[in-house]
C-alpha cells in the first residue's frame, strides 16, 4: 500500500522543542486521519534543526466507500416531518425507501458515501494539522498573514505513492523539494519516497533521527574521551539539547588551561554546559574532571576543525577569566561578612529580606537540632551562614551553585566541615532523584529551610493554587516528608491546619509510590493533632497491613455497620449517644461479651499506643472481631425499652471511640 | 604608546566600514548614530519607530551603547560601559534574511566552511520598549556574534510587517576575528590601539556611574523628561519629540539603576513608566504620516 513522506523545512526550530513538536505532528495527522476512517500500517515523526518530517507507510489509496440507513418518519407522518427528512438527509422523495415495521411503514434512507482518493483528504488534511501544530512559541513573519510557526517556514514536500500532494499553507506551495545541511551541501534535494529521502539528506549531511544523532553524539564522545584515556560524564539533558542543535554532529576535543584547574570542578562543569553546552571529561581512575571537554559542532570544517577547537577555546578562557575572577574575588570576603548584604536582598514582597529569613531558619535550625540530637551550635552557624553564598559573583553567573559555593567559601574561611557541608545540603532533596541530606546538622538546616518557606507562604496567604506553584512549595513540602521518612528524625510539624492539610496530600502523593493507601492516611489524619510524620507512617502502615488481614476486614465491616446504626438513630433522635455503658441495663450474653472485650481491649491498646506499637494496638483490636460478630447476629439494637436501647447504642459508640483511637475508620473506603 | 602587535583580520573600523559597504550593497540606508545616550542600537528612533506600521524600511548604523551597570572600570577584558553595536533592521523582513546575514559575516573574513556557525534560540526582549521578539544568537565556533531577532510587538504594538533586526557586538565580533583576549588590545586601526581611544572614559564613566552620579539630579531629570514626554503627545503631538524624552528617561534610569538607589519593587515601577512612555510614544508615530501611510516620499 502506498506511503506519505511530509517535511516541513523552516529556519532553526530551537532545540527545546523539536522532540515536542515531531510527537505534536504525529499525534494530530493520526487523529484526522483515523476521524476520517483511515488505517495505516506504520507512523514515524522526526524532527531537527531545521525539518519536522512525518512517514506513514501502508495508507489505503482510497478511503473505504461508506453506506449508512436512517429511518425517518412514517410513511403516513405529516408533510412538514418527511420534508425535514428529505432535508436533513439531503435526498430526493423518490429515492427513499420503504421499510416495514410493526407500528406501520416507515421512509428509510440509504446514505451512499463513496470513498475519495486519498491524496485529496491529505491536500485537505496537513494544512489543517499544521494549523493546529502548537508551538509553545510562534511567531508571523509573512506579510499579510495572521499564520504563525516557530520560525520562518521555507517548503513543505509533501508525496503520497510517490506523487506530489498538492496543497498551500503560509502563502507555501508543496512540492517534491527540500535542502540538505546548511554548509555541507549545495542546491535542492528532489525526493519522492522516504527511503530516497533519508539517504539523500544523508548524503547532504543531514542526520534525520534525534535519536541516531543523539548515539552519533553520545558514542562520539565516548570514543574521543578514550582516546585521551578519559571518560565522559554523562548528561542526558545536554545529549537531548545537542541533539537538536546539529544536523550533522561532528565530535571534537579541546583543552582546558591548567591556570583554570584549581577552580573548583563544579564552576568549570556548570560554566562548560550552561554557556558553551560542552560535555565534560574525567579521568576514569580518580573520578576528577579532566582538562580536556567535548564539543558538537554541526561542522566537517576543511582543517579537519582546528579553527574550531582554537574558537572555542579561547571562548570557554574568556568563560573561566570570569568565572576564575570571582571565585578569586568571592574569596576576599568571608562568608560572615556577606550575611549582611541579604539585607539588601528581597526574598518576597510580603515576606522580607533574605537576611530576616536567615535569622528565621538560624532559630528554627537551633529549635530542630535540639530534638533530633543533632549539634545546635553548628546547625544554627549553618543556618546562619547557609544564605550567605548568595551575594557571591560565582553564584551570580551560576545561580545553580547555589550551597556548593557556600560550602567552598566556608572551608576557605576555616567554618566546621560539618556546618560547611550543611551549607551545601540544605537545599537537598532538590527533585525526586536527589538524595536527602544524612548528616544530622544538615537535617536540621534543611528542615529549618523547608519549613520555614512554607510556614512564611501560607501565612502570607500565597498558597500553591491547582495551577501553580510559583514559590516551589509542593516540592518544599515533599522535601520535609522525605527528609523525616528516610532519616526517621522524630520532630512535631506543629503547624496550621492549613499546612497539616498541605503536608497530609503530599504525604499521599509520596506514599502512593509505596502503594500505600491515600483514604488510610486521611483516616489517620483526620484524629487530629498527629503532626508527628514517622508515627503517622507506622499507624498509616499497622493499619493498612491490618485491613489486609480477615479479622480486620470483617472488624471494619462491623465497625461500619455500628456507625451507620448510630449515624441513623442520632439523627432520628436528634441527639448523640456517646454516654457510658450501664453494665445492670446488659441483658443479652452477647453484649455482655462485647462490653467485657471492649473494656479489656481499651486497657490493653492503651499502653500499646503510648508505646507506638501499632502492629500490637491493631493485634488487640483484631480480639474485637468475634464478639462485634456475635452482637450483632444476636441483638437487637433498636430494643423496645428505650433505656436498653440506649444502653446499646452507647455502647456501639463506645466500639467507635474505641477504634478511632487508632484512626478515623469512617474514612477508610471499602 | 606602542603600536599594537602584528594581528590577523580587520581592524576595528575596517570590521565597521566593512559592514557599512556590505549593508549599503543590500540597500540599506546608512544612518549615522542617534545622538542620544541609550542602552542599545534598537532604541534608536530608525528602529523602534520604523520597525511599526505598513511602510517598508532598511537601514543600518553604528550604535554607541551604554550600559552604566557593566562599567569595570577598565579592568575586565571583555565587559564594557560604552561600546559600539552594529544594527541592521530590514522591513519586512526578507525571505533570505539568513543568507544576507551569512553573506556580512564572509564578508568580514569569517568562512563558514572553516567555521561553526550555528543558530540557537534566543527570544529577544525589551521590557522598557515593550517589545519582543524571537529569533536565536548566531555562535561562531561557541562563541555568540550576533542576535538576530524577529520583531513581534514593540512599543506593545503589534509589528506588521515583520521586520528582521541584526545585532552586532561590534567589540566582541572584532576580538573573535583579530583573535585578542583583552578589548583593549584591539587594533582600532593600524595606529591605534582600542585601549588609547576609550580605556580612560572605562575608568571615569566607571567612577561617574557607580559613584558620582548625582542621583538627586537624576531623579529629577526622569520626571522632567516623563513630564516633558506627556506633554509633547497632548494636544498637537509630537512623536519624535517625545520619543527622545523617552530615551533620555531610559537612561536616567539606567544610571539610577548602577548607582543602586532603585529598590526590587521601585525597579518595576521605573520599567513600567518608560514602557508607558514608550507606548504613548509609538501610538503617537503611527498618527503621523511616515507612521501610517503607505510608501511615499513625506
Amino acid at each position: 500500500m502506498p506511503d506519505l513522506l511530509l517535511e516541513l523545512f523552516s529556519e532553526e526550530i530551537p532545540a527545546r522543542m523539536q522532540a515536542q513538536a515531531a510527537r505534536d505532528l504525529e499525534r494530530l495527522t493520526v487523529g484526522a486521519l483515523t476521524d476520517r476512517g483511515f488505517l495505516f500500517e506504520g507512523i514515524k515523526a522526526f524532527a531537527g534543526p531545521r525539518r519536522l518530517t512525518l512517514a506513514i507507510a501502508g495508507l489505503p489509496a482510497k478511503q473505504s466507500d461508506v453506506r449508512e440507513e436512517v429511518k425517518g418518519p412514517k410513511v403516513d407522518a405529516p408533510p412538514a416531518a418527511i420534508e425535514g427528512f428529505l432535508k436533513k438527509t439531503g435526498l430526493t422523495r423518490d429515492r427513499l425507501k420503504v421499510e416495514k415495521t410493526p407500528k406501520g411503514d416507515v421512509y428509510l434512507a440509504v446514505i451512499e458515501r463513496a470513498g475519495r482518493e486519498t491524496a485529496h483528504v491529505l491536500a485537505e488534511v496537513i494544512p489543517e494539522v499544521m494549523g493546529k501544530l502548537p508551538w509553545p512559541k510562534s511567531m508571523r513573519w509573512k506579510p499579510g498573514l495572521a499564520v504563525r510557526w516557530v520560525r520562518p517556514l521555507h517548503s513543505i514536500l509533501c508525496t503520497f505513492d510517490g506523487e506530489l500532494v498538492p496543497f498551500s499553507f503560509a502563502g507555501i506551495s508543496s512540492g517534491l523539494h527540500t535542502k540538505g545541511h546548511r554548509f555541507l551541501s549545495e542546491g535542492r534535494i528532489e525526493a519522492r519516497r522516504f527511503d530516497d529521502y533519508a539517504q539523500k539528506l544523508r548524503a547532504g549531511h543531514v542526520v534525520l533521527d534525534a535519536e541516531e544523532r543523539a548515539a552519533i553524539i553520545f558514542e562520539g564522545v565516548k570514543q574521543a574521551a578514550f582516546v585521551h584515556g578519559l571518560e565522559m560524564i554523562p548528561d542526558e539533558g545536554l545529549l537531548a539539547e545537542v541533539s537538536g542543535l546539529a544536523e550533522w554532529p561532528v565530535i571534537l576535543v579541546g583543552a582546558i588551561e591548567d591556570r583554570f584547574m584549581d577552580v573548583p570542578p563544579e564552576i568549570l562543569q556548570t560554566s562548560m554546559r550552561t554557556h558553551q553546552k560542552y560535555f565534560s571529561l574525567r579521568d576514569p581512575k580518580t573520578g576528577k574532571l579532566a582538562n580536556r571537554f567535548a564539543l558538537v559542532a554541526n561542522m566537517v570544517a576543511g582543517d579537519g576543525g582546528r579553527e574550531i577547537v582554537a574558537g572555542n577555546e579561547r571562548v570557554l578562557r574568556a568563560r573561566l577569566s570570569d568565572a576564575k575572577f570571582f571565585w578569586d574575588e568571592d574569596r576576599k570576603h568571608t562568608l560572615e561578612s556577606r550575611i549582611e548584604k541579604l539585607k539588601g536582598i528581597v526574598f518576597h514582597a510580603k515576606l522580607g529580606t533574605q537576611l530576616e529569613r536567615v535569622q528565621r531558619i538560624e532559630k528554627l535550625a537551633g529549635e530542630i537540632a535540639e530534638k533530633i540530637g543533632a549539634d545546635a551550635a553548628k546547625a544554627k552557624r549553618a543556618a546562619r551562614l547557609c544564605k550567605a553564598d548568595l551575594t557571591s559573583g560565582v553564584v551570580g553567573e551560576f545561580p545553580e551553585l547555589q550551597g556548593v559555593m557556600g560550602r567552598y567559601y566556608a572551608l576557605h574561611d576555616g567554618e566546621d566541615a560539618e556546618v560547611a557541608d550543611a551549607i551545601r545540603d540544605h537545599y537537598k532533596p532538590v527533585g525526586p532523584s536527589d538524595a536527602v541530606p544524612t548528616d544530622k546538622v544538615a537535617i536540621a538546616v534543611a528542615l529549618a529551610d523547608k519549613l520555614d518557606q512554607l510556614i512564611a507562604f501560607f501565612a502570607a496567604g500565597e498558597k500553591p493554587t491547582g495551577s501553580g506553584d510559583p514559590f516551589a512549595l509542593r516540592r518544599a513540602a515533599l522535601g520535609v516528608i522525605r527528609i523525616v521518612l528516610e532519616s526517621k528524625v522524630r520532630i512535631k510539624l506543629n503547624q496550621s491546619e492549613d499546612l497539616l492539610s498541605f503536608f497530609a496530600d503530599r504525604l499521599k502523593v509520596a506514599l502512593k509510590e509505596k502503594g500505600i493507601r491515600h483514604d488510610l492516611i486521611d483516616a489517620v489524619f483526620s484524629l487530629g493533632g498527629e503532626d508527628d510524620l514517622v508515627r503517622l507512617v507506622a499507624r498509616v502502615e499497622a493499619l493498612q497491613s491490618f485491613l489486609r488481614t480477615d479479622d480486620g476486614a470483617n472488624l471494619l465491616a462491623g465497625y461500619k455497620r455500628a456507625a451507620n446504626i448510630l449515624r441513623d438513630e442520632e439523627k432520628k433522635d436528634k441527639r448523640s449517644y456517646a454516654g457510658d455503658v450501664r453494665e445492670n441495663l446488659l441483658t443479652e450474653p452477647a453484649e455482655k461479651d462485647l462490653f467485657a472485650a471492649l473494656t479489656m481491649a481499651r486497657a490493653a491498646i492503651a499502653p500499646l499506643l503510648e508505646k507506638e506499637d501499632f502492629a500490637a494496638a491493631m493485634q488487640q483490636m483484631a480480639a474485637l472481631r468475634v464478639p462485634v460478630d456475635a452482637f450483632f447476629e444476636g441483638v437487637k439494637v433498636n430494643a423496645d425499652d428505650p433505656k436498653i436501647r440506649e444502653n446499646r447504642l452507647n455502647l456501639l459508640s463506645s466500639l467507635r471511640t474505641t477504634l478511632h483511637g487508632v484512626a478515623d475508620f469512617s474514612k477508610i473506603e471499602g | 604608546m606602542a603600536d599594537p602587535k602584528p594581528r590577523k583580520g580587520l581592524t576595528f573600523q575596517d570590521l565597521i566600514l566593512t559592514l557599512q559597504n556590505y549593508w549599503a550593497a543590500q540597500g540599506c540606508l546608512i544612518l549615522q548614530p542617534y545622538d542620544d545616550q541609550m542602552g542599545a542600537g534598537t532604541f534608536h528612533p530608525a528602529t523602534t519607530l520604523r520597525a511599526l506600521g505598513p511602510r517598508p524600511w532598511k537601514a543600518a548604523y553604528v550604535q554607541p551603547s551604554r550600559r552604566p551597570s557593566d562599567g569595570r572600570y577598565g579592568e575586565n577584558p571583555n565587559r564594557l560601559q560604552h561600546y559600539y553595536q552594529y544594527q541592521v533592521i530590514l522591513k519586512p523582513a526578507p525571505e533570505n534574511v539568513q543568507d544576507l546575514y551569512l553573506g556580512s559575516i564572509r564578508a568580514i573574513g569569517l568562512d563558514p566552511a572553516l567555521h561553526d556557525i550555528r543558530f540557537v534560540e534566543d527570544d529577544w526582549e525589551s521590557p522598557t520598549l515593550g517589545a519582543a521578539g524571537l529569533g536565536w544568537e548566531v555562535w561562531c565556533d561557541g562563541m555568540e556574534i550576533t542576535q538576530f531577532t524577529y520583531f513581534q510587538q514593540v512599543g506593545g504594538i503589534d509589528c506588521e510587517p515583520v521586520s528582521a533586526e541584526i545585532t552586532y557586538g561590534l567589540e566582541r565580533l572584532a576580538m573573535y576575528v583579530q583573535d585578542v583576549e583583552f578589548v583593549y588590545d584591539l587594533a582600532f586601526n593600524d595606529r591605534f590601539r582600542y585601549g588609547e581611544v576609550f580605556h580612560q572614559a572605562e575608568q571615569e564613566f566607571s567612577a561617574y556611574n557607580f559613584e558620582r552620579a548625582d542621583t538627586e539630579i537624576l531623579f529629577r531629570h526622569f520626571q522632567d523628561a516623563e513630564k516633558q514626554c506627556q506633554e509633547l503627545l497632548t494636544g498637537r503631538k509630537l512623536a519624535l519629540p517625545a520619543y527622545d524624552q523617552c530615551i533620555k528617561a531610559s537612561h536616567a534610569f539606567n544610571l539610577l539603576d548602577a548607582r543602586g538607589v532603585i529598590s526590587v519593587t521601585e525597579r518595576a515601577a521605573y520599567i513600567g513608566r518608560v514602557r508607558a512612555m514608550a507606548r504613548a510614544c509609538c501610538e503617537a508615530w503611527l498618527e503621523t504620516p511616515m507612521g501610517k501611510y503607505e510608501p511615499r516620499f513625506g
